[in-house]
């Protein structure tokens, strides 16, 4: 089992990523100080090359003005300085030695503009060390062959001087290159291990934590905000579960108890009397039946609130929607000696599920019957003429009302006022209305309707679907 | 009305439940556990409806249906499903079927449906006039008439009229008509249907002798002549 909590700083992303930079900055370096390498020291050995010249030019014209005897003269005086630098050799034709401070001819590699280069020491140098010369030779007239050359030792000084610090410069640039790369990656190691640990809390089971964020808006900072939404949402999700569960637990378990207990009874009384049997089963079957009416009502909402319904949203005319909802609860209003009016203003057509906006204004209407007394009023509105809406659907009764504290609360599952604990219904009625809001990003609206309740759902402007109007041919 | 039923079922427990209970209503029932067997079944037999599970072990309800249709066996088809979203039945129907019942149902809704579609079958020729009784319906000029007086419907009464009388003798549920004259899916917190019937009865039989329409206990409302 890989150890969870000790993350090896080689393995990681960014320490991957900051060594491939600093490979890269190295390289780059390396480039930059070996092109000035290149221009110091070439820009040296040409000021060489160019003085050389110019002595050649100078001993040619010795040689023209005085002949042989001055330039050897010429030659004895300029080698025999001191530490001097310069190099020179005059060869008779037969190869002896005229004047100059080298042993003897160079073998080294000529090039054919006629310079050299070659070990100073192995010729007599003027130096012990063993430094290279540059020289430039060539034949006089006569066939007298004079050599005139730099000793290089101070600029191969200079050289290994300069390749030892840009060594060395490569070094310290390579050391600080990695140490930051080890810093950085450290610290984003260290926020993304915060991250993991509050992941790894929440996978253990503690929904409430959340990761830290520093503020700043980078990446890191973004994902830590993306996953505390993430979060916030499912605990959200779990909640419903939770609020469900408890639900079920609570109301389903009474009259399942009940159902029970009823059965149990029957059992318990021990007579012949088919009758007794029949009508305890009478109630039990219409006791299920409620559970299971209760059952398919949540499974409703469960399915509205999921969401997949989205993909079967169709445009829906709702003045018809509306309108087949009125025809069905109209006689039902009409018996409950209510005024019951459905309006529709404009013609709203809105993206939706027609069934699920079927129900939920069916859902509205059942509990605006059921709660208000005889002799009032229940009225539908559909209007799709104001101004930044969709369209919104209106209920008002004139019955008791929601008190305003209750009313966010009412929208809850299996919730039921005090009030309402005698009239039949499951408490589902409006959570189904909720969901299906929910559904369709409509708001649901609870007010005071003075007296009575209005209950209002109104759909977003974007839910409104462009009419295509037909052209009459 | 007798029939002879096709049960595919693999639940062994719910298919003899399924069978116990046609046989008290009267019918004949073959029981199928697997799709494999239902199919040879359904094939060599004639059945007045078939009641189909659609999720089964071999071969699933759907595909089945669609074999069966596609070998021109038209013998009306009753899904039975857990899956009850609109979504479902949907699909149900556009393999072949002719209804579709969610469970778990009463059983008294899968007899008024099993019915239904056996009366339907063969598809009556398109009607111009229904009778009941003394009691007709003129589908062209939209009229209805009693012992022959004139009864004023609105339409809305007149469609639930229409589909009482296009099944009548057979008990019709409350579901059926919700599904049937409102196309809705779904059950209403309270029981309008009853409200609408009880309309309905005010026009239809008030002023008359004989009651065409009544009520079938824990089921629904039947439209039919009296016995005698």
């Amino acid at each position: 089992m890989p150890d969870r909590a000790s993350v090896r700083l080689h393995l990681t992303t960014t320490f991957k990523l900051s060594l491939l930079y600093l490979g890269l900055f190295v390289a780059s370096v390396s480039v930059i100080l070996w092109a000035a390498y290149r221009s110091t020291a070439g820009f040296l050995e040409q000021e060489i090359g160019e003085t050389i010249t110019v002595e050649v030019e100078a001993l040619k014209d010795q040689y023209l003005r005085a002949g042989l005897p001055g330039l050897v003269e010429v030659v004895r005086a300029r080698s025999s300085i001191p530490h001097n630098n310069s190099i020179y050799l005059l060869l008779a034709p037969n190869g002896q030695i005229l004047a100059g401070n080298l042993s003897g001819w160079p073998d080294g590699t000529w090039h054919e503009d006629g310079t050299v280069h070659f070990k100073v020491a192995e010729y007599g140098g003027t130096e012990d060390h063993p430094a290279t010369a540059q020289a430039v030779g060539f034949t006089l007239p006569g066939q007298f062959r004079l050599l005139v050359g730099r000793d290089m030792s101070e600029i191969d000084q200079l050289r290994d001087r300069m390749a030892a610090s840009l060594g060395w410069i490569l070094t310290i640039t390579a050391a600080l290159g990695l140490i930051g790369g080890g810093l950085t990656s450290r610290s984003a190691l260290r926020r993304i291990e915060a991250i993991n640990r509050t992941t790894r809390r929440i996978m253990a089971g503690d929904l409430s934590g959340r990761v830290a964020g520093v503020g700043n808006g980078d990446e890191i900072d973004r994902l830590a905000g993306n996953l505390n939404a993430m979060l916030d949402q499912i605990e959200r999700l779990m909640n419903s579960v939770r609020q469900v569960t408890d639900s079920i637990a609570h109301d389903l378990r009474t009259p399942l108890s009940r159902l029970r207990t009823r059965i149990e009874l029957v059992l318990l009384k021990e007579t012949d009397d088919p009758e007794v049997y029949r009508a305890a089963l009478q109630e039990s079957l219409v006791e299920a039946d409620r559970l299971l009416d209760t059952f398919k009502a949540l499974l409703s909402i469960a399915e509205a609130e999921s969401g997949t319904r989205r993909n079967d949203f169709r445009p829906v005319e709702l003045a018809d929607t509306a309108h087949l909802v009125a025809d069905l609860y109209e006689p039902l209003a009409e018996e409950s000696g209510l005024t019951f009016t459905a309006e529709v203003r404009g013609r709203p057509l809105v993206q939706g599920n027609d069934q699920l906006l079927s129900q939920a204004i069916a859902n509205l209407l059942d509990n605006a019957i059921k709660y208000t007394p005889a002799g009032g009023r229940v009225s539908l509105v559909v209007d799709g003429k104001t101004a930044n809406q969709g369209a919104a659907i209106t209920v008002t009764d004139s019955g008791p009302g929601i008190p305003p504290e209750m009313r966010e609360k009412v929208l809850g599952r299996f919730v039921r006022l005090d009030q309402s604990r005698n009239t039949p219904g499951n408490g589902l009625g409006l959570s189904l209305v909720a969901a299906v809001a929910r559904l369709h990003d409509a708001r649901l609206v609870l007010d005071d309707a003075n007296p009575g309740l209005k209950i209002s759902l109104i759909l977003p402007p974007q839910a409104a679907v462009k009419r295509i109007e037909s052209v009459a041919a | 009305m007798d029939m002879k039923v096709l049960v595919i079922e693999d639940d062994r427990q719910a298919a003899a439940y399924l069978a116990k209970g046609l046989k008290e209503a009267g019918h004949v029932v073959d029981v199928a556990n697997d799709g494999k067997e239902g199919l040879f079944l359904a094939g060599a037999e004639f059945y007045d409806v078939m009641i189909v599970d659609r999720m089964l072990p071999g071969r699933d309800g759907l595909s089945l249906v669609e074999i069966l249709r596609a070998t021109g066996n038209d013998t009306p088809v009753l899904f039975l499903s857990a899956l009850g979203s609109v979504d479902d039945r949907v699909k149900g129907l556009r393999a072949g079927g002719d209804d579709y019942l969610t469970k778990p149902f009463a059983f008294s809704e899968l007899l008024a449906r099993m019915e239904v579609l056996a009366r339907r079958r063969g598809g009556a020729a398109p009607q111009t006039r229904l009778s009941v009784g003394d009691l007709e319906m003129d589908l062209l000029s939209r009229t209805v008439k009693r012992a022959g007086r004139p009864i004023e419907l609105l339409p809305r009464e007149f469609a639930l009229l229409e589909y009482l009388m296009r099944n009548a003798g057979s008990v019709v549920t409350r579901t059926m008509m919700l599904e049937n004259v409102w196309d809705y899916h779904f059950d209403p917190q309270t029981n309008v249907i009853d409200v609408h019937i009880a309309r309905l009865r005010q026009k239809i039989d008030k002023d008359f002798p004989a009651p065409l329409i009544h009520t079938v206990r824990g089921a629904g409302y039947s439209l039919r002549v009296p016995d005698a």
